[in-house]
């Protein structure tokens, strides 16, 4: 009897789960409330937990994701046209420069450089810009704020900014910008632009010392006010212009204005956070940032998912009219004129492992993803015109793709201090030749990054004045320009350079022993076994034998810092659409070991130096372009870096996902962006339809298992019963 | 000399672990007390299979524990110049498959590569196709047509090697067992493999069949195919998973024999001492233990690569750096797993002390030492020799926890922890790249199996409390 | 009891004092603080005044043992060994290296590892243990050894396998829960689901050869057969002598572990973007931030000693023959 009755309760479990199965057609793996399918949200995900929100500190990609949503400074560049072109934000017009003489007199546009002292830069701003709501600007009817004098036990219930019941804002004043630059020199803050800014606006550095001698002055448990002390270089002229001095002439300050770094910040909001009892509680810059810009951080749980909703307060922005030719046709233009930003909210969860974050966007759960190499071969493919295109898995999904060449550089350096490798002689030069034909970074781009990048050709990437296409743009000391396309020397001819090196057959001609290299390295992930065997190998090609040194991140950097490397790999990207960006890299004066520059090769050429010092203050225009020549002609022959490749970018997005055009400047492009939730959810249901038949056949089996046990088990008993 | 010897410094502790074993062996095989019951875990056919299964990768191990480096040709010099690459006797017997290295992915036994490339063709126009492989059925003309027929000649042609060797291998042990036995060879070769046989012949056999069979036909396949196919950059993935052989021994050898000095001294003092030694030593175990490991090995291990990176001139090559970092992975989970056998030990001391045996030499004025070295430690070594047993496996398993989250070997050294970690990414590739993981998951799993069973016989054979209920 | 928890506490304090000096040697002595400023401050535009400043603001910045500059007791309490090392002991954890809040985020990560601990243990122990009595009653038969045999198999599996194995099929291939990804509230479920299966299939293989083992001892003892030669049925006797005898060293092996499920798992919650406080531990790691590792270090320990003060106290709850003294 008892047999039976547990047959029946195995029947009866079997039978209810269809009847689960049919409890809503909705997807079993959607990782969001059900709620939510139709709402006009956008889905993304971040892979790095960011650091800090504090636009001060902030100056890695994975922050700039949000906080370029956030904080708005006076400029930004124009989200469709190219070359980059910088347009103003919050300011009402490009600011106005203006030059001056030691004594501060105005000087005409066009005198000589060498002639000019400062240079002014007078921001305008438009008035009736209103901050995001927050508890820092709450006041009371009197006036007063109600969040500026908190006490211990009004702390006691607060977890999260959203824990204070008030909240306020108010109009974006210049001060705001003023205060901000101010926290840039704030010592304690360790902004990472406080170095570079020191160097050119007028009394920063000075000021830093100031504000150093306040601190020790100051009662600790106070708030210190940095409205209180005054920087030269810095001049708020009426509520809506203010002044930036900055030393001699530096074109390229303009960009920097276009990042976070020259966001407003209201006092209000430094005061409320200095409070005592925040920092425990991780209330602060860090975490909650204050910002005029079209959305603002309403979740906040780096572990988990950061939530952006549209600001209130927003002062109003339309999507720009005009863009590149093509866009139009592109439908980048459908939505012209009208108010930004387009989505209502934006959430992003953290997806630390690219493999299930691949997925997801596979099913439909995520808006927007970008192609790791192991995800690629599954998403793009060549089309017969040699160019990338969507494998028919992806065109079924209709999965669209956006690429563009990374205004970025990823060099191998040698270090031109070593004696082998580096210094002016001309079998050091072959040598690095030799070397810089035979490590075949054409190989390593189709091996490492599936063919994502262009084999680099000098310093300039794509994308940044000075870049060439075509034979006049080819480093003729690696390339021969052959079929109309660029062909890598010949291993032969880097043979050649090595025996006219002095190091035929590898082998050291002086002194009869062979050539060992060193190469150093971060050890580090699954990759880079792979790599380092593809670098030996490289090598090797020309009989050179390398030894791998590979350390951790931190120890790599002391090395490079100390000049104690030979061959070691870097890469740079662009601060702005420049090509100062990319020759100070290998500016003399800026040598690591001399100055603790970036010059990590400590390359030093007298007629680079004075090139450059020439070709930085320039405006673009063909005398530039003659000496960007030269100078790329220069460092091409002298090698001191291998030029390795430009990384270009891949993303994929699906077809609800409208406005996207790949803008390596510019972060704050979530505002344009647009979704159709209606199509997302709909071919959300289709992709995600649940398939159970593996898990009834399991069941079956375990089952079919049970029973003879079961029947064993009876028999048994009555083997004992009798 | 065609060679120059290295011998790295886990090759030396290997080399003088082996030789230690040896030397049990010998000892043992004279005194009957200690021989015993390791005649039983023989004449258990579970046992038999998996110590044969066992020496099998251990003799692998030694065989990729023999490096050298290999001389240069193009020296011009008259003095005999070595290249800086250490190679292993294991490399030269692998030697096609180490050296037949490919471009990217490609499928086990694949004629092309996984994916398509563009390829220009003869009139100047691009196309895409699957690329034919350099090595892997480079000697087929036409492989899809002949690929299976070359394949199944190939599997024939290994069995038929493996079948001559096996024979050749057991008609020796018959010819020397008849000579035993005082036996005609007929006979005795009927009574070497009868059921009655004391010790489970037929599945050493059968074993040693199967073994012999799989190396033969791998070796021969092997070198006109890849087995588990290539892969990012080609690498065949067959001579990977046996090159991290080496590791997971290593792993589940050298930790022991780093820990058992410390764990067996200390142990046995806390035991028989007692006393402030024993406060002493319960302190530094309970503290030791109270550490999360893995914690305490990724903070040793950060340890370690700032040592190197300080002493440069000492770590030339990119073996000798993995290979300290190996040691110094093998000597930190020896100091984060002595502590369970040290309990054990001084609880065992503790008993021990009490026996008359030990209390009648205590009365006689033997020395404490004599008496800890001649009576105690003897007397708790199959507590030793379970505990080693039975870690092993989790060591071996440990490596792999740890490659994962890059504490554990150098990314650099062939083990199965790493070669999971880059599967893991290929797993979201489509077509899915499954042989890597494959691979690592089959030898790993074949290893750690015949471990675990092997630990099991000798517990129940060592464990007097288990031995004495059977 | 009270004044054995006490003496029990006591003794705790010489052992997390040996911690906090191994710890300490691990992260101050052989990682210096200038490492940890440049990797936090990144590398674009650093200056070693800048690592200066950024070490003076966390207290990096202090002699290591002795403070020769200060006076009296200060000496030794302007010091990192005092500063970082000490504070532990209140459990004041002080900032990351990141600068947020360590006691803060561990507060707030303990949940989600709680969440999947508990019912991969409840539901582990559930089903390990009445696979090992279904094994017991059928011992010494086929049964028995083939099961044993495959627990022995699914034990020499890398849980690694049984991760990506786990995730790739159910999540990827059959689309029945989301592939990661974590909510709050019982939203959490659908993605508990997954890694819970995982764990507790993943244990299945030690854990029911363990209880099994301890099941046979019970079942071997004299009073059992006694039980049995009453003429009490099998099942009887299974669940009423052997089960419940059999729970002491069960109950004992779960007490000692209890208080690490605070601790998380490693693995499983960084394959599933688990926000707990395993992964948390991992990203320390990854990112070498050591102020976090430390204090998960000493966290750990402190967990370790309570479970050992627990196991003992449970001894005597379940065995009124054990006395404490």
């Amino acid at each position: 009897m008892a047999a039976r009755r547990i047959y029946k309760t195995i029947l009866l479990v079997i039978l209810t789960i269809p009847i689960l199965q049919g409890c809503g057609d909705k997807q079993w793996n959607n990782p969001y409330r059900d709620a939510d399918t139709d709402k006009a949200i956008i889905y993304s995900a971040f892979q790095e937990r960011p650091k800090e929100l504090d636009p001060v500190k902030s100056y890695s990609a994975s922050e700039y994701t949000f906080i370029s949503q956030i904080y708005e400074p006076p400029l930004q560049y124009h989200y469709l046209k190219r070359p980059y072109q910088l347009i103003p934000l919050t300011a009402t017009h490009m600011p106005t420069k203006v030059y001056l003489d030691d004594q501060g007199n105005e000087l005409p546009a066009e005198t000589n450089p060498d002639d000019i002292v400062f240079t002014d830069y007078i921001v305008q701003i438009q008035q009736g810009i209103k901050y995001q709501p927050h508890p820092a600007l709450a006041q009371k009817d009197s006036g007063d704020y109600y969040y500026h004098e908190l006490t211990q036990t009004d702390l006691n219930d607060v977890y999260v900014l959203a824990d204070f019941a008030y909240q306020g804002s108010r109009e974006l004043t210049a001060n705001d910008y003023v205060y901000q630059i101010k926290r840039l020199a704030h010592p304690n803050l360790h902004s990472p632009l406080a170095g570079l800014l020191g160097n050119y606006i007028v009394d920063f550095k000075d000021y830093r010392e100031r504000v150093l001698k306040a601190i020790e002055e100051h009662d600790e448990s106070q708030w210190m006010d940095l409205r209180s002390i005054d920087m030269e270089g810095l001049e708020v002229l009426d509520d809506y212009s203010y002044r930036i001095r900055v030393k001699g002439v530096y074109p390229q300050f303009i960009y920097w204005l276009s990042m976070p770094f020259f966001s407003p910040i209201p006092w209000e909001a430094d005061k409320f956070y200095a409070q005592s009892g925040m920092e425990e509680r991780n209330i602060s810059f860090d975490w909650y940032p204050i910002g005029t810009g079209p959305f603002m951080l309403t979740e906040n749980n780096p572990n988990l998912r950061m939530v952006l909703d549209r600001n209130p307060n927003f002062h109003g922005e339309s999507y720009p009219t005009e863009g590149e030719p093509g866009d139009e046709q592109m439908g980048l233009l459908e939505d012209a004129g009208k108010p930004l930003p387009l989505a209502d909210k934006v959430v992003f969860s953290l997806e630390k492992e690219s493999i299930p974050y691949f997925n997801k966007f596979l099913q439909g759960y995520y808006d927007t993803s970008g192609i790791t190499s192991d995800s690629f071969d599954q998403s793009v493919e060549l089309n017969s015109q040699g160019e990338f295109g969507l494998t028919e898995e992806m065109r079924e999904k209709d999965i669209q793709l956006a690429s563009a060449v990374q205004p970025s550089l990823f060099y191998l350096g040698f270090n031109m201090r070593d004696p082998v490798l580096g210094g002016d002689s001309e079998s050091a030069r072959l040598l690095r030749r030799a070397i810089s034909i035979a490590v075949d970074y054409d190989e390593f781009i189709s091996i490492f990054k599936n063919g994502r990048g262009i084999p680099a050709q000098g310093p300039i990437p794509p994308g940044i004045y000075g870049y060439e296409k075509g034979e006049a743009g080819i480093n003729p000391y690696v390339y021969n320009w052959e079929n109309n396309r660029p062909v890598r020397k010949s291993i032969t001819e880097a043979k050649q350079l090595m025996v006219d090196a002095g190091y035929a057959d590898g082998i050291d001609q002086k002194s009869g022993r062979p050539l060992i290299l060193y190469f150093d390295t971060v050890s580090r992930g699954a990759d880079t076994k792979a790599l380092l065997n593809w670098m030996i190998k490289q090598f090797k090609k020309i009989d050179i034998e390398l030894v791998i040194r590979g350390t951790d991140v931190n120890r790599y950097y002391d090395k490079i810092r100390d000049g104690k490397v030979q061959i070691y790999t870097l890469g740079w990207n662009a601060d702005y659409p420049d090509p100062e960006n990319f020759f100070f890299l290998l500016y003399g004066p800026h040598s690591v070991l001399d100055s603790k520059g970036q010059n990590y090769s400590n390359y030093s050429n007298p007629e680079f130096d004075a090139l450059f010092d020439q070709m930085k203050n320039m405006e673009n225009g063909p005398e530039r372009m003659a000496l960007i020549r030269q100078m790329n002609e220069i460092v091409r022959a002298d090698a001191p870096w291998v030029w390795a490749f430009n990384p270009k970018g891949y993303s994929l997005y699906h077809s609800w996902y409208k406005n996207v055009k790949p803008n390596a400047m510019a972060n704050n492009n979530i505002k344009y962006r647009r979704v159709e939730p209606e199509v997302r959810a709909q071919l959300r249901e289709q992709w995600n339809k649940p398939i159970l038949w593996p898990l009834y056949l399991l069941m079956f089996i375990l089952i079919v298992t049970i029973i003879p046990a079961i029947r064993g088990y009876y028999q048994r008993e009555k083997a004992k019963a009798l | 000399m065609p060679f120059q010897p290295v011998i790295l410094i886990t090759d030396a502790l290997f080399f003088i672990l082996t030789a230690l074993l040896v030397v049990f062996i010998l000892f043992a095989r004279k005194r009957e007390h200690i021989s015993r019951p390791w005649k039983k875990v023989f004449k258990r056919s579970t046992g038999a299979v998996s110590l044969v299964v066992l020496s099998t990768y251990y003799s692998i191990a030694v065989l990729d524990s023999m490096h050298f480096n290999p001389r240069l040709e193009n020296a011009s010099t008259e003095q005999a110049t070595y290249s800086n690459e250490i190679l292993s006797v294991l490399d030269v017997f692998m030697t096609p498959m180490r050296t037949q290295v490919e471009k990217t992915f490609s499928a086990p036994l694949a004629t092309h590569l996984l994916s398509k490339v563009m390829v220009p063709q003869e009139d100047g126009s691009m196309q895409q196709v699957y690329p034919r492989l350099k090595y892997g059925g480079a000697h087929l003309e036409n492989p899809d047509q002949d690929k299976l027929v070359d394949i199944v000649l190939l599997v024939v042609r290994g069995i038929l090697y493996a079948a001559i060797v096996w024979l050749v291998m057991w008609a020796v042990i018959s010819f020397i067992y008849s000579r035993k036995v005082k036996l005609t060879i007929s006979k005795s070769i009927s009574k070497l493999f009868s059921s009655d046989q004391e010790y489970p012949v037929c599945a050493i056999a059968i074993t040693t069949g199967i073994i012999i069979t799989i190396v033969s036909v791998s070796m021969v396949v092997g070198s006109y195919y890849h087995l588990f196919g290539t892969d990012k950059v080609g690498q065949d993935v067959f001579y990977q998973a046996i090159k991290s052989i080496r590791t997971g021994i290593l792993i589940g050898t050298l930790t022991t024999i780093v820990m058992l000095p410390v764990a067996i001294t200390l142990g046995a003092m806390a035991g028989f001492f007692r006393g402030w030694v024993d406060d002493v030593i319960q302190y530094l175990y309970t503290t030791l233990n109270s550490i999360p490991g893995v914690l305490l090995i990724a903070a040793s291990i950060l340890l370690v690569q700032i040592y190197m990176s300080n002493n440069e001139e000492n770590f030339n090559s990119l073996v000798e750096r993995a290979d300290i970092r190996l040691l110094f992975l093998c000597l930190i989970l020896g100091i984060t797993s002595w502590t369970g056998l040290c309990r054990l030990l001084r609880a065992e001391t503790f008993k021990l002390r009490e026996m008359e045996y030990i209390q009648a030499a205590t009365a006689f004025g033997v020395t404490k030492f004599r008496i800890l070295v001649r009576h105690v430690m003897p007397n708790f070594m199959h507590i030793v020799l379970i505990t080693v047993a039975l870690d092993f496996s989790g060591l071996v398993l440990a490596e792999a926890v740890l490659s994962y989250i890059n504490i554990g070997v150098d990314p650099a050294t062939n083990s199965w922890g790493n070669m999971i970690n880059q599967a893991r990414l290929e797993m979201a590739r489509d077509p899915v790249v499954w042989w890597s993981l494959t691979a690592a998951f089959v030898f790993m799993f074949i290893l750690v199996l015949f471990a675990n069973l092997f630990a099991d016989v000798v517990r129940d054979a060592l464990d007097p409390r288990v031995a004495g209920s059977e | 009891m009270i004044s054995y928890i006490i003496r029990r506490l006591l003794y705790a304090i010489p052992i997390l004092i040996g911690v906090n000096i191994i710890t300490f040697i691990l992260f101050f002595v052989v990682n210096s603080p200038d490492h940890m400023a440049i990797s936090q401050l990144g590398e674009k535009h650093t200056t070693p005044e800048q690592i200066e400043e950024w070490k003076r603001e966390r207290g990096y910045h202090l002699p290591l043992l002795v403070n020769e500059t200060e006076t009296g007791i200060e000496k030794l309490t302007e010091t990192i060994f005092f500063q970082k090392s000490i504070k532990l002991f209140v459990f004041d954890f002080g900032n990351s290296d990141s600068g947020r809040n360590i006691g803060y985020d561990i507060s707030n990560r303990m949940w989600p590892s709680l969440a999947i601990a508990v019912p991969n243990l409840i539901l582990g122990l559930l089903v390990t243990i009445t696979l090992a009595l279904i094994i017991a009653f059928f011992r010494a038969t086929y049964i028995d050894y083939w099961a044993v045999v495959i627990c022995v198999a699914l034990m020499s599996i890398s849980a690694l396998f049984y991760i990506i194995g786990g995730q790739f099929v159910i999540g990827k291939l059959l689309q029945v829960v989301p592939i990661s990804g974590y909510d709050t509230g019982l939203e959490a479920i659908k993605f508990l689901i997954l890694p819970v299966i995982i764990g507790v299939v993943g244990g299945i293989g030690s854990g029911t050869r363990w209880y099994r083992t301890i099941f046979l001892e019970e079942i071997n003892k004299d009073y059992v057969r006694t039980a049995r030669s009453k003429g009490l049925s099998e099942q009887l006797v299974l669940f009423r002598h052997v089960l419940r005898n059999a729970l002491i060293p069960i109950l004992t092996g779960v007490v000692v572990v209890l208080p690490m499920l605070f601790m998380g798992s490693l693995l499983v919650e960084s394959f599933f973007g688990i926000p707990g406080l395993g992964s948390y531990t991992i990203d320390a790691i990854n990112s070498q931030d050591f102020a976090i590792v430390r204090s998960m270090v000493y966290l750990g320990s402190v967990l370790y000693i309570i479970g050992l003060i627990l196991t003992d106290i449970s001894y005597t709850l379940v065995d009124p023959r054990i006395r404490l003294n």
